[in-house]
């Protein structure tokens, strides 16, 4: 199904035979792809197999760096703080991501509802997500804040206890998961929305004549026909809240209190531009992209053959 | 028409709520940017400010170059995104429409590249833009991203795909080559899919923090993200109403590019989620 005309077009005969037509094609090709193949050669290939070998240097980006073999990775294993942090990272992606899901599956439920003012409520609830990272993680900053924070003085008025939202170490993780839900839950109920609407209408107008419920309907059809979304919805919220997380935590806690928000994303900025180990850094960056590919294939594996199963 | 059963009222109070706990940080942070310093601390918290001042907005472009910060966000990301738009709808129109061998393969490794974190590319990435000499220079925010990006020009491909190339016969039969049809042809077909692009790149890259964080080490270099971030680090860090008048001027050109161009944002993202 290419367009080449059969008949020979005209530029064939104005140029010098040096090259085929064929090779020519070629050439203009890969002219058009220049820009985007140095892209991504010098700032994702590259760096992927440069960030390889840095990870096995002892490298302060000052003198030049030392071979070491895989003595960053070995000393990944008899860290404490990187097992906190994995902890803390762990801990992290099991609030955002469930309660992301339930959050922008109840607001997509809504949504995906035949009412007055739905573009109104698609545009308010998709605010969030356009609005800088860095600047409403400050405002939520405000909202947490134990003294003067809008959040317990509510609690204080309705007489609930006030938790320390940020200065707690098993509060402060809660909070950050917080600010992370509430600024995707709009984009990713919208995403499921648009999943939900590509269902056909005929199966549910089976399932009513067979007399279930809107209860069933949702188990026995929505979900299982929106698996794909749903899987969408999950990975990329879990490669996001790496990025994410780091913006939120670096400017409500840096961290703390303690370690207490120090995700991955977090330790290794750290190790990197503020100790200068970038070996090291390198190491658990390396150890934190296996991981997310090990978690991308099990999510695939298991919503995947979930999905096969109804087909 | 619309009889208000009780489903509806049950579905209009959901959405009430979700709308309410979505603006609800964003009207604090206008409110408070617009307070005298001894009503923000009142307890508990009023809604609007007593009296409406612009003391903290004259505050904040004193104690930082927030002009500075602003115009090398604008530009930055104007440049970013230009770029991007250029660079991936070319490699797009070749992936669509070009023969050349290793085609297949490369658009393998293209799509492999989409699913690279930040997290492992971010060292080695910083110590080639150090190479360059570009830390704490426009470059180092742009050279990174300009080029284009998987992500746009597989995107634009998709697009591209769906356009009938019978246009594109007829022009080539009058002897134009692939630069003419590229720019005559394709281009302006494909401005609803460079739409969606621009305006969902415009916003990352505005709000980027991690990278002109880790690029950038003056005031003068700064993006807004890293301005405001470095302010409530600073001094000024239990100063709210400086606070969230640099947060407001943060966010405020993204809600107008938002409100503007709603309707690519929606179309963005249920093409992205029924891809």
């Amino acid at each position: 199904m290419t367009n080449i005309p059969i008949t020979a077009s005209p530029q064939t005969v104005s140029h010098p035979p040096m090259l085929s037509r064929e090779a020519r094609e070629g050439l203009t090709a890969y002219l058009f792809l220049a820009p985007n193949l140095i892209s991504l050669g010098l700032f994702v290939v590259a760096p992927l197999f440069a960030g390889l070998a840095i990870s096995l240097t002892d490298w302060d980006m000052m003198s030049s760096p030392t071979w070491v073999g895989a003595a960053n990775y070995a000393g990944l294993l008899s860290d404490p703080a990187l097992m906190l942090s994995l902890k803390v990272t762990l801990l992290y992606s099991l609030m955002v991501i469930p309660g992301g899901l339930i959050v922008s599956m109840l607001i997509a439920l809504a949504l995906n509802s035949d009412i007055r003012g739905l573009r109104i409520y698609q545009a308010i609830l998709f605010l969030p997500y356009v609005s800088s990272t860095v600047a409403v993680a400050l405002a939520w900053k405000w909202i947490y804040n134990p003294q003067y924070g809008i959040l317990n003085a509510a609690l204080r008025t309705i007489g609930l206890p006030q938790p320390d939202w940020l200065t707690d170490p098993a509060v402060a993780i809660v909070s950050v998961a917080i600010v992370s839900i509430w600024q995707t839950a709009g984009y990713n109920a919208i995403l499921l929305m648009a999943g939900m609407r590509s269902i056909p209408k005929h199966y549910y107008e089976a399932a009513s004549m067979d007399g279930a419920t809107g209860w069933q309907k949702f188990w026995r059809i929505t979900l299982p026909l929106l698996k794909p979304t749903i899987f969408f919805v999950m990975v990329t919220s879990l490669i996001n809240s790496f990025i994410q997380s780091f913006n939120i935590i670096f400017v409500m806690t840096g961290g703390g209190p303690g370690n207490a928000t120090k995700v991955l994303m977090f330790y290794i900025w750290e190790n990197a531009f503020n100790f200068f180990k970038m070996g090291y850094a390198s190491a658990i960056s390396y150890l934190l992209f296996v991981l997310l590919i090990a978690v991308t294939i099990l999510q695939l594996r298991v919503t995947g053959r979930g999905a096969e199963e109804i087909r | 028409m619309h009889r208000l059963t009780l489903r509806a009222v049950l579905v209009h109070t959901a959405l009430i709520i979700g709308s309410a706990s979505a603006l609800m940080p964003l009207f604090w942070m206008i409110s408070i940017s617009f307070k005298l310093p001894q009503d923000i601390f009142t307890m508990p918290p009023s809604w609007l400010p007593e009296t409406v001042t612009f003391e903290n907005y004259q505050k904040l472009f004193s104690s930082i170059p927030f002009a500075r910060q602003f115009l090398n966000t604008l530009g930055v990301t104007t440049v970013i995104v230009a770029g991007q738009l250029l660079f991936s709808s070319m490699g797009a129109y070749a992936f669509a429409r070009m023969r050349f061998p290793g085609r297949e393969h490369l658009f393998m490794v293209f799509l492999a590249t989409m699913m690279v974190p930040q997290v492992v590319t971010l060292i080695p990435t910083f110590i080639i833009i150090r190479t360059f000499g570009w830390v704490n220079h426009y470059m180092g925010l742009i050279a990174p991203y300009a080029l284009g990006s998987a992500v746009a020009t597989f995107m634009l491909r998709q697009f591209m795909l769906t356009i009938p190339v019978e246009l594109e016969e007829a022009a080539r039969m009058d002897g134009a080559g692939h630069l003419t049809i590229f720019f005559r042809i394709i281009l302006p077909l494909v401005r609803p899919a460079l739409a969606v692009v621009g305006v969902f790149a415009f916003v990352f890259f505005w709000n980027d923090f991690l990278w002109p964080q880790v690029v950038i080490n003056s005031e003068q270099m700064k993006t807004l993200t890293v301005g405001i971030a470095g302010l409530a680090s600073s001094v000024y860090g239990t100063d709210w109403g400086v606070l969230m008048a640099g947060a407001t001027l943060t966010v405020l050109p993204l809600i107008v590019v938002f409100l503007v161009a709603q309707r690519y944002f929606i179309e963005g993202i249920q093409i992205t989620g029924l891809k």
